[in-house]
């Protein structure tokens, strides 16, 4: 997108909604900005409609921060609390169905490539954790044993939350949930290591407690899917409303259980290290 | 790769010359691909599909077509044809029975997304029991999805029609996906006289800036799309979207039959209306129809034929006229359940002259005799 595309026609000032003039006047397109500018900018996200101290929520606005060129950004979403909240970005973003998010963004990507060969155009894939790893680990596996130029964020919270909480292949072993009423019977599925084997070319961990690094984080996975290949990033983002805990302690909750990796391949480090990031 | 150059697709489809050749409908749907000025193709193996889109590759490895490759599976092929249509690219894809039902979920959403698709349907019977034989009950299941779907009965209407689908879906007007769909075996595998365009003459390329709805490419403002998402909210406003929305898309539906008259032709190809006895078929079944129309007026018997080219939009006023004269109407189909008797008898007021019958299915042959069976029966009423 060109840098002064979106503005208002002369004799609209009045009509446009307000959060429409900011975004024209103050958003983030071309600026280069990051978490670090937060509350300086008009930001990407709006209000939106999920529940207080959701940490799935909390995740999306910082991701949006952090995108590299949020001007060339389109997100690739699937059905689950993130669909409820991706139409409020001032962003272009696809909801198709459950779990085929991946293969869609690569569809999405390969057209892009093809219309637009001197330009870069991020497609980045943010889904829930049952979308990415059961009913969409699929086309997720494939797309990176292609090597498809995608991102992929994992908004990790441990169930299905948009159903009610059911247990997903990312809930821990023994964690008592909807459909799992002894307790899960198998542990976290690995997906950072599955990334690895699978072809990523970056793969972190993080929480959604931990901004700064969160940030930097998706400024890499989207630079070198950019450049190199697929990129996994998972991030831990705790839902108060199907774990019932207090809506204050979410924060708590992701730093308490945090774990940060960070697996970077060689050609990534060198193209990182370029870019200063 | 040969030089060529984009032609206006009215000439192609009715003026530009035409060179004979001897091809199979899997060929002659790839010739058609060749020419269509597809962007993306992405396949996944099938019988009987399969050998069109190895045909599809060999195009791209010849430098025809931008991109293809090997998907995982139908859904997500048919997943990563609508993120390439959302993405402004022009694509190829096609499946077959099995195929077609693991990929369902994404037809209401090619509709609904307003994707102009073009999908080839190489119908075949679905399991259980293992089949890979002809049969084309999928064609009864992908006609409530929004999408149109034309039946073409040989690989010269394969050759055609999937060039002419292309005008037809990205009509801005319409921009909804059309299934190009044929029997399988009986015209992918069978070999026959195609009159093809030139080689060198292709349509013009999609334009995505005639899109009705935005192309996700972020080269137009984005706005915020919903502040209340339709599917949070139990109230009047997001019932009524998701319902006119529906209602939008069969629109759109409507819409196309003035473009599918202008680049298509007729929707129903009549011999004899005035018949006593009339034969209404599609694909196939039309043309083992004809022979016994031909036997049976050599034998004296007044009996014509409708040939259905196109299944949706249903030309539904032209089937209520063609059903006012004859005493009979038999419809002979290559599946179980009767999807077309089932779809006149729905039309018509008086649907108690249609017979649903013969119906072969499983791989069966229709043989003319059939037919002629149903009308001897019939005249015998
Ligand atoms: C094909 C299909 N199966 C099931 C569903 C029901 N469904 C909608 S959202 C959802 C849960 C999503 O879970 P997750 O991907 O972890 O996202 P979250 O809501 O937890 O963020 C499910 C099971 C659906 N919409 N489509
Ligand atoms: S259910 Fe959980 S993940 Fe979903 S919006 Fe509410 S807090 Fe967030
Ligand atoms: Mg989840």
């Amino acid at each position: 997108m060109k840098k002064n595309i979106a503005t208002i026609s002369p004799g609209f000032e009045d009509i446009m909604p307000e959060e429409y003039q900011d975004l024209v006047n103050d958003g983030p397109y071309g600026r280069g900005l990051g978490i670090k500018n937060l509350g300086t900018f008009k930001e990407l996200i709006e209000e939106h409609p999920l529940c207080a101290g959701c940490g799935l929520a909390l995740a999306i606005r910082l991701t949006a921060a952090s995108l590299p060129a949020p001007e060339d950004t389109i997100i690739v979403g699937t059905t689950g609390c993130n669909s409820i909240l991706m139409p409020q970005l001032a962003i272009h973003n696809i909801h198709s169905l459950f779990g085929n998010q991946s293969s869609l963004a690569a569809g999405l990507k390969r057209a892009l490539k093809l219309r637009y060969p001197d330009k870069n155009k991020d497609v980045v894939v943010m889904a829930g954790d049952g979308g990415i790893a059961d009913i969409g680990l699929s086309p997720t596996l494939h797309t990176w044993l292609r090597r498809e130029n995608l991102t992929t964020i994992m908004l990790d919270n441990e169930s299905y939350s948009n159903t009610g909480g059911q247990e997903s292949g990312m809930s821990c072993e023994g964690a008592v949930l909807n459909m799992a009423p002894t307790g899960k019977k198998f542990p976290k599925i690995p997906m950072p290591e599955i990334a690895k084997d699978s072809g990523c070319a970056y793969v972190a961990t993080v929480s959604v407690a931990n901004a700064r690094r969160l940030g930097r984080m998706v400024k890499r996975a989207i630079l070198v899917a950019r450049e190199i290949g697929p990129t996994y990033l998972q991030i831990f983002v705790p839902c108060p409303t199907n774990y019932k805990f207090s809506t204050s302690e979410t924060l708590k909750r992701a730093k308490e259980r945090e774990k940060i990796m960070e697996y970077i391949s060689s050609e990534a480090e060198k193209l990182i290290k370029e870019a200063n990031i | 790769m040969m030089e060529r150059k984009v032609v206006d697709p009215e000439y192609m489809f009715k003026r530009a010359p035409r060179e004979k050749k001897f091809l199979i409908g899997n060929e002659a749907v790839a010739e058609a691909v060749k020419r269509a000025n597809v962007d993306i193709a992405i396949a996944y193996p099938i019988t009987p599909q399969s050998e069109a889109t190895h045909i599809v590759g060999d195009i791209y490895a010849e430098g025809y077509i931008k991109d293809y490759y090997r998907g995982e599976d139908e859904f997500n092929v048919m997943s990563a044809i609508a993120g390439a249509r959302m993405g402004g690219a022009r694509t190829f894809t096609a499946t077959s029975g099995p195929g077609t039902l693991r990929a369902f979920e994404m037809f209401p959403l090619w509709a609904g997304a307003r994707l102009p698709v073009v999908c080839a349907f190489m119908c075949r019977g679905v399991n259980s029991p293992l089949t890979i034989q002809p049969d084309n009950i999928e064609i009864g299941w992908l006609m409530d999805t929004g999408m149109l779907i034309f039946h073409a009965e040989n690989p010269q209407e394969f050759f055609d029609m999937t060039l002419q689908a292309y005008i037809v879906a990205e009509q801005p007007d319409v921009h909804i996906p059309i299934g190009v769909c044929v029997d399988g075996f009986f015209v992918t595998h069978t070999r026959e006289i195609v009159e093809v365009t030139p080689e060198d003459e292709m349509l013009p390329p999609y334009d995505p800036s005639t899109s009705p709805v935005p192309i996700m490419d972020m080269e137009v403002p984005p706005i915020r799309q919903m502040r209340d998402p339709f599917v949070m909210k139990s109230n009047y406003i997001s019932y009524n979207t998701h319902a006119s929305w529906q209602q939008e898309v069969r629109a759109a539906g409507e819409r196309a039959k003035k473009h599918i008259a202008r680049y298509v032709g007729k929707f129903i190809e009549v011999t004899n209306p005035d018949a006593e006895i009339l034969l209404i078929a599609s694909g196939t079944a039309a043309a083992q129809a004809r022979v016994a129309m031909e036997q049976a007026r050599e034998k004296g018997m007044d009996v014509g034929l409708a040939k259905i080219r196109v299944i949706r939009p249903f030309p539904e006023d032209e089937v209520r006229e063609l059903a006012e004269n004859p005493r009979i109407i038999i419809v002979p189909e290559h599946n179980i359940v009767g999807w077309l008797a089932r779809e006149i008898k729905s039309r018509i007021d008086n649907s108690g002259k249609v017979r649903g019958h013969p119906r072969v299915f499983g791989g069966m042959t229709m043989p003319p005799e059939f037919i002629m069976e149903e009308i001897v029966n019939g005249r015998a009423r």
